[in-house]
């Protein structure tokens, strides 16, 4: 396709290949640069790897067909995923900018994706950085036997434990209740809760000074918090498969089935979950690979990082299906003896009569003597398969799940720093991409005065974001965080993503993009890499959002909140969104994916208004 | 007379089988789990045993009402299941046909229940007495929250950190700021050989190549 649309005056934006070969040998850039191939790599790798590793590809593996998932996200990680992440690599080592620079100096009229880029990175952080505050909420709590989630508080008698707790268990009631003191609806804010307050100023000062001189801290942090979760989940891998139950969980989550490939949501879900996985249109990395030096081999890069995103989310899912297979099985024991003693209690036989081992056998001996006694005695029925499947994504799955299975460990509280400090680690890295994305952006844009030091940047930006970050930390933050989750960090990024391939192939030119790999590279990208840029990865990235857009409009807007006057509590209750609230998601997801054509507009009517005069 | 003496004699074993039955207003239910408790060293539950149990029970009555003289004979058990579970019921020792109110012996079973628990060496949740429930031990709570320790430390640690990184920047950008007017000096000293300034050397200022344009343009 020799499609290419019109693109004066490109030449005097980008840096000549002469002029990027006399940068390098005389390192006469003033740009901030790696201090070793390692630090890069790692700030990549530390960047795609994230909280959403642990906690959602696992129960999209596990809901979509088990093994038979893999099988859509790596087809999809290589369509769709290396083919725009090399993309992102080669055109910021190219032209040796931020995200705004990089969009700017390929057309001045495409100044809006860089400008989108940075609102959903903002965005995304704002919440990113709260989550971070709760599990340092968790970390800060941990160092205590016996951990404080394993108890409830009692009642004004002493008799018994408060009803909230009693109703739902004492990892819920710690979760909902004493760390963010939930309300029932988003409308009822309820005010500040002290506690995330706290651990969001200590969030933003950790990223803060980790940050604050740019890449030379944060590479420097990079070496702890993009290894050490590794390091962690091996850790926790022994442990779990020497765990009573282990294995079913995992033979529950990679168990194929094949049916599941039929669906298109499967697809949907696996191409969406490569998107996020890779962070993808968020600005970081372009901004990372324009600290490389021009001759870096970025399609190498590309393979590599690709290759370590994909082993690591199969390798996070193992690691917590074992987990959630002991906690599985634990309940599923639990639920059995619970059972057991009720039927001894009514019928007063022997202690040793009903076990485990005879408990089917003698219920439906009790069962077929005495249907009375038995429908009148409210025997829970212990489906382990339900068991495995509950509760197993998102915050949930950190927070209530996880925390319970480690509080059956021995040696709970040492488990639980763990855990916790490699879930830190694994959200600081991806925060660092991000505030990259955030920092660099405003920076080139001119928004800071050009005299002020990196570290001012950096206070500044987060100082302010620390003070957005309070939405979060009222008692209907939970509610609030879901809804970013759900609308900044989905529509958007995919038509970033989109508008970015367009951007490259079309009015870049993909054939000046190849002369320029060439040139840094040594060789051109072969014919895979030809393809997918043109046609494959715009046309999946398009289909994605088209039925994105399709089934969001189709639903209506529900939320769950956890409200103990609900009759369905425990279980969250599910309650429609306030009217107000599409006005709070169009500026979440419509204005980043609009930001493009809004930019683009405004310039023509700029520029022929001043053209007029 | 014979007969009233017959007629009472009937009447007292009556009675003092009668007060003891399931669901009666003075009696309570107690559920024994000896294997649940201790597993492996599990004892048998004999008529010893039971002995031992309508002791304490004597013995609880005791403490808590000072002065009346419970004895094994005041607590009478019946109804007694393979589960291990029976009722009983208390007797005043003063009359043994009168029996003693609900609420009496359940102050003064939870007044003695850790020493009847381990009498048994068992637990509020293996010895229950039905409708009287255990008074929870209060959660642990430490005095000061660990919690706050580990935040302090972490933002001592960070805000140490900052002041180091701003105060070695300072420090830096001083040392850059001294090199730098270290240079303009020495382009200044250029001018400047054997410690004599151009200027100093005595000669006239040669106007004809000044800057100053003193001549009206054309």
């Amino acid at each position: 396709m020799r499609l290419l649309l019109p693109n004066p005056g490109l030449d005097d934006r980008i840096h000549s290949y002469e002029d990027l070969e006399r940068m390098d040998k005389e390192e006469a850039e003033d740009r901030p640069k790696w201090d070793n191939k390692a630090q890069y790599i790692l700030t990549c790798v530390g960047f795609c790897i994230g909280i959403g590793n642990v906690w959602r590809f696992p129960y999209l593996c596990q809901s979509h067909g088990g093994g038979a998932f893999l099988i859509p996200y790596l087809i999809l990680l290589v369509l769709e995923g290396m083919p725009l992440l090399l993309m992102e690599f080669a055109i910021g080592q190219r032209l040796r900018k931020g995200s705004v620079g990089v969009w700017r100096a390929i057309n001045p009229y495409l100044t809006g994706i860089g400008i989108a880029s940075m609102l959903v990175s903002l965005l995304i952080g704002l919440y990113y950085n709260t989550l971070i505050a709760w599990i340092m909420w968790y970390l800060f709590n941990s160092f205590q036997d016996p951990l404080p989630w394993t108890q409830c508080p009692l009642n004004e008698n002493r008799t018994g434990y408060v009803p909230e707790c009693q109703q739902s268990s004492t990892v819920d009631y710690y979760f909902y209740r004493v760390t963010l003191n939930t309300s029932a609806s988003i409308t009822d804010s309820g005010g500040l809760h002290w506690p995330v307050v706290v651990c969001l100023l200590a969030a933003w000062t950790v990223i803060g000074i980790c940050y604050i001189r740019g890449i030379s801290t944060s590479g420097k942090a990079v070496y702890v918090t993009a290894l050490l979760p590794y390091v962690v989940l091996a850790i926790f891998l022994i442990r779990g498969l020497t765990l009573k139950g282990a294995m079913t969980g995992v033979k529950f989550l990679f168990t194929p089935n094949v049916d599941e490939l039929m669906n298109p949501t499967t697809w949907l879900d696996a191409g969406a979950q490569v998107f996020y996985a890779f962070s993808l249109a968020w600005g970081g990395l372009i901004s990372f690979s324009s600290y490389n030096p021009v001759h870096n081999n970025c399609k190498q890069d590309a393979i590599i990082l690709s290759a370590v995103t994909g082993f690591t989310s199969i390798y996070a899912a193992t690691v917590t299906y074992t987990i959630i297979g002991f906690r599985a099985t634990e309940k599923y024991e639990q639920c059995i003896s619970e059972n057991i003693r009720t039927l001894l209690n009514a019928f007063g036989v022997p202690e040793n009569s009903i076990t485990t081992s005879n408990y089917d056998e003698a219920f439906l001996h009790l069962n077929s003597s005495h249907p009375d006694t038995i429908l009148g005695l409210d025997i829970k029925i212990c489906d382990m398969h339900k068991l495995l499947s509950e509760g197993v994504e998102g915050t949930g799955l950190a927070f209530i799940v996880f925390t319970e299975a480690i509080t059956k460990m021995p040696g709970s509280p040492a488990w639980a720093v763990l855990f916790f400090v490699m879930l830190l680690c694994l959200g600081l890295s991806t925060l660092f991409g991000n505030i990259e994305g955030v920092v660099v952006p405003l920076k080139d844009l001119g928004v800071f005065p050009k005299k002020w030091p990196q570290e001012a940047l950096t206070g500044v930006t987060c100082v302010v974001a620390f003070i957005f970050t309070l939405l979060f930390a009222q008692h209907s933050g939970l509610y609030w965080l879901t809804l970013f989750d759900n609308f900044a960090g989905s529509v958007p990024l995919l038509s970033i993503g989109f508008f970015e391939m367009i951007a490259v192939v079309y009015i870049y030119g993909v054939d000046r993009f190849n002369e320029d790999i060439k040139f840094m590279i040594g060789h051109k990208p072969n014919i895979f890499w030809q393809a997918s840029w043109r046609i494959i990865s715009p046309l999946i990235i398009l289909i994605i959002l088209v039925f994105y857009l399709v089934t969001q409009t189709q639903q209506q807007l529900t939320y769950l909140v956890w409200d103990p006057d609900s009759e369905e509590f425990p279980t969250l209750a599910s309650i429609p969104y306030p009217p107000w609230i599409n006005a709070v998601i169009f500026l979440l997801a419509g204005i980043p994916s609009l930001a493009m054509p809004l930019y683009a507009l405004c310039r023509l009517i700029f520029v022929s208004c001043k053209k007029k005069r | 007379m014979l007969e009233k003496v017959l007629f009472l004699l009937c009447l007292t074993p009556a009675l003092a089988q009668e007060p003891c039955f399931p669901g009666s207003s003075h009696a309570y239910k107690v559920r024994i789990s000896i294997k649940t408790a201790l597993g492996n060293q599990a004892y048998v539950w004999n008529d010893n045993e039971m002995y031992l149990f309508r002791a304490a029970m004597a013995f609880a009555l005791r403490s808590y009402h000072n002065g009346q003289e419970f004895n094994v004979s005041n607590i009478m058990v019946c109804n007694e299941t393979p589960r291990v579970s029976f009722w009983f019921v208390v007797s005043s020792p003063e009359n043994s046909s009168v029996l003693l109110k609900k609420g009496d012996v359940e102050n003064a079973i939870r007044k003695s229940r850790n020493r009847i628990n381990g009498a048994f060496l068992l637990t509020d949740q293996t010895l229950e007495f039905i409708d009287i429930p255990p008074t929870l031990a209060a959660p642990v709570m430490p005095v000061t929250p660990p919690w706050l320790i580990v935040f302090g430390v972490v933002m001592g640690a960070v805000g140490a950190g900052i002041i180091f990184l701003l105060v070695s920047s300072l420090v830096q950008s001083k040392r850059k700021k001294n090199k730098k007017t270290l240079d303009e000096d020495r382009e200044d000293m250029r001018g400047i050989e054997n410690g004599l300034g151009c200027d100093n050397l005595g000669g006239v200022y040669n106007t004809t190549f000044s800057d100053g344009d003193k001549f009206t343009p054309m």
